[in-house]
């Protein structure tokens, strides 16, 4: 796995903000101290500071109101460990693997502009290539001014090759690139699609054209269709994902841009409300910047208590 | 935009209005509500608790327990904080200097470029000369995309290929923008971590160096509760003079909106609404409350009219209506004018009481349908309808790829529209306006 080498980098981004945003949390979180509604209420803001949202956040309030009875002492510890626990348990299907797929193995990338689609595609080529993989990049952003040119470097960087066609129809790129892949018996195919907003809805039908144009050349394809979601994005989040899905079965989240200071909790509302686990999540700008997802990792990160630098 | 927000207050008000009196416990009920549905909004939850706080404190003041409305004045009330959250009045952008140098700032992906390239669009148009600079060294193909833009605007980018020395090639553009006869310099940068200390401190360095009139903050209006944290850092590290939001169409929760501005401390002056480099809109606080409260923004309708409709040819076709000489050439250039104010969708949501109407699917590709269909016949038929017989129909149906039911019912749609026509040129303007179909 992937993940195994990780944890650090993704703990770093988590905890850089921690200095200014956890250190009433720390405070909270340390001691035995009777358990006040007033505290309820900071526990509550935290969750809802990580991008988790209103409702999900209330629900954990409530579970822990159950379990811990108002005004008696708690060790907090044991409340933390009920939270990472309880919000675990929010996170358990878990995403698909490549191993067992037949030739080629079709990744379908979608999401909002600017969420970081053709920087995650760098990464998961490396990641194939790598492995001793052949991989196809598909440049099916035919819209967004260089977005060609931005693929195209990736795919230099990554050693994958690349399918592009200058302003045409998205899917006669898909099209074409599928037909190659088979015949010549490429292991990946990823295909970019252009940014568009879960709300334009001729941008929605052009997706869907995409899919079936796919499943025209190989019926099974696309084998994972990943949505890039920005650890920055708050609730509209989880709109994009339930818009997408109505589009094209979305089977996991590429959670990027969580080197900063977002802590991505919109990931943790998908997948409760949803059930689209995260697969990949992307830490930086190097093409080696992506990881494998750890819920159980990433829950402890989000409610680390006290660091040592 | 904004839809969500809007919907579940005007919920809360409904309900607050509902009450003849208005007792404590009503209002702390209402506004328990106003901070979940601002919360849901993404607004972050520190701007909420003060915001609240401030709605609460004037809400229980005798004043409005004791006046006949309460429920109204405690609306008018958070309005009023609304405005003040958004920033108070509109905030122009200051283009001192010679070139006015501006530069952009922001997170990866927040739409730096676009919004360059929006923004150099908007400039123009009020008469400036604008520059391009592309200082976006790390991103592949970064530079490539401002050109590309740049092209489709005919406005001069400046880039330095390899060099990775922004201030050098902001410097140089400077000293260049009297060759391209340049008085604005829009200087696009490298999206950046707020916790990045290296990339910071380049922006750091430009800014020193350039001593720009503008430095805007640039933020994806769909940003959650980290917007604040990114935005305060970058607001300790240069001194911005602005905010542009980005996104705004994407029914984005626009909490961002709300908690940027009072972070910075900088006014929001401009959101993006679209990919469209047309998509820039000058930010009002006052219609932005109005809209997030479901009072609709008729001012920005009408701008929007002006802008977008030839107002000659609007006239011109008035005049046809009145006197029934209106005809399908006609109807297809009214078409044509509606349409270029972007999607119906977008404008009904600007006429007040029309929010919740929004919903309903105004069938963009009827309307392309239509147009297809007067596309297909001649000239001749469309200055005179009634010469469609079967054949001519037939033809019309294949050639707009429809079937001659369609062009039946444009045709009968059609002429009932000039039957209505022809009742209200015989009117006097009263009569008129008192048979004026709503919404028509």
């Amino acid at each position: 796995m992937l993940f195994s080498a990780t944890f650090k980098k993704l703990k770093q981004g988590l905890s850089r903000s921690r200095t200014q945003l956890n250190n009433r949390m720390s405070k909270l979180f340390t001691g035995s101290v009777p358990l006040t509604e007033q505290m309820l209420e900071e526990i509550e803001e935290t969750l809802i500071s990580a991008d988790i949202g209103v409702d999900l956040s209330l629900e954990i309030i409530e579970n822990l109101r159950k379990n811990f009875p108002l005004n008696q002492v708690v060790d907090m510890a044991t409340v933390v460990a009920f939270l990472r626990a309880d919000l675990s348990q929010r996170m358990t299907s878990k995403p698909g693997e490549a191993e067992g797929h037949e030739k080629p193995y079709v990744i379908l990338v979608v999401g909002v502009n600017g969420t970081g689609k053709t920087t995650s595609i760098g990464k998961l080529a490396h990641h194939y290539s790598k492995a001793g993989k052949k991989v196809l990049l598909v440049a099916g952003d035919t819209f967004r001014a260089a977005a060609i040119e931005q693929l195209a470097i990736w795919s230099e960087r990554s050693g994958a090759e690349l399918m592009q066609k200058e302003a045409t129809d998205p899917s006669a790129v898909v099209f074409d690139a599928l037909q190659s892949a088979k015949q010549r018996g490429l292991d990946v195919v990823i295909i970019d699609t252009a940014g568009r907003l879960h709300t334009q809805k001729n941008l929605m039908v052009e997706l869907d054209k995409i899919q079936r144009v796919i499943k025209k050349v190989i019926p099974s394809a696309p084998h994972e269709t990943v949505l890039t979601i920005d650890a920055t994005t708050g609730q509209n989040g989880l709109i994009q994902a339930r818009q997408f899905s109505q589009v094209t079965p979305v089977d996991h989240l590429f959670l990027t841009k969580l080197d900063g200071t977002a802590k991505g909790g919109i990931a943790i509302a998908i997948h409760h409300n949803l059930d689209i686990p995260v697969k990949y999540i992307g830490l930086g700008e190097q093409i080696e910047d992506i990881q494998n997802f750890d819920p159980v990792s990433y829950v402890e990160a989000l409610f680390q208590v006290r660091e040592t630098h | 935009m904004l839809e969500q927000l809007s919907q579940n207050l005007e919920h809360v008000f409904k309900r607050l209005r509902g009450h003849g009196k208005l007792s404590e416990d009503n209002i702390s009920e209402a506004m328990r509500e106003v901070r979940r549905a601002l919360l849901e909004a993404d607004v972050n939850y520190k701007v909420v608790r003060t915001f609240i706080n401030s709605v609460k404190e004037q809400a229980l003041g005798s004043e409005v327990l004791r006046s006949i409305t309460p429920g109204q004045q405690i609306v008018g009330i958070i309005h009023k904080e609304l405005i003040d959250l958004l920033g108070g009045s509109t905030a122009e952008l200051e283009l001192s200097g010679n070139p006015a140098i501006i530069l952009l700032v922001g997170l990866q992906g927040s739409g730096k470029t676009t919004t360059s390239a929006k923004l150099a669009r908007s400039l123009r148009k009020q008469g400036r000369q604008p520059l391009l600079v592309a200082c976006d060294v790390y991103r592949p193909a970064a530079i490539t995309q401002l050109q590309v833009l740049g092209k489709q605007l005919d406005i001069p980018v400046y880039a330095e290929e390899g060099n990775r020395d922004v201030v050098q090639i902001a410097q140089a553009a400077i000293r260049e923008s009297a060759r391209y006869a340049a008085n604005v310099v829009i200087v696009d940068t490298a999206g950046r971590l707020h916790i990045d200390a290296d990339m910071m401190d380049e922006v750091k360095n430009l800014q020193k160096a350039l001593k720009p009139a503008e430095t805007l903050f640039v933020a994806d209006a769909m940003t959650g509760q980290d917007a604040v944290n990114a935005a305060g850092t970058f607001a300790e590290a240069v001194t911005l003079s602005g905010v542009v939001l980005t996104k705004m169409d994407g029914d984005a929760r626009g909490g961002a909106a709300l908690s940027v501005r009072e972070v910075t401390g900088t006014p929001i002056k401009y959101i993006g609404v679209g990919e469209h480099l047309d998509k820039l809109e000058i930010f009002h606080p006052d219609r932005m409350a109005g809209r997030i409260l479901g009072m609709g923004d008729i001012v920005s309708l009408v701008e929007k009219a002006q802008e977008d409709i030839d107002v000659e040819e609007a006239a011109r076709l008035e005049e046809k209506m009145l006197k029934n000489t209106f005809d399908l050439e006609d109807f297809k250039q009214q078409l044509k004018q509606l349409r270029s104010m972007g999607p119906l969708g977008d404008l009904m949501g600007m006429i007040p009481g029309m929010k919740g109407i929004k919903d309903v699917d105004i069938d963009e590709k009827r309307l392309t349908r239509i147009e297809a269909i007067i596309n297909s016949m001649t000239l001749v038929e469309r200055r005179r309808p009634q010469i469609l017989n079967g054949s001519r129909r037939k033809r019309i149906a294949s050639g707009s790829g429809t079937k001659v039911q369609d062009v039946n019912q444009l045709i009968k749609q059609f002429q009932s529209m000039r039957k209505m026509m022809k009742k209200f040129g015989k009117m006097n303007k009263r009569q008129l306006m008192k048979n004026l179909p709503m919404g028509f």
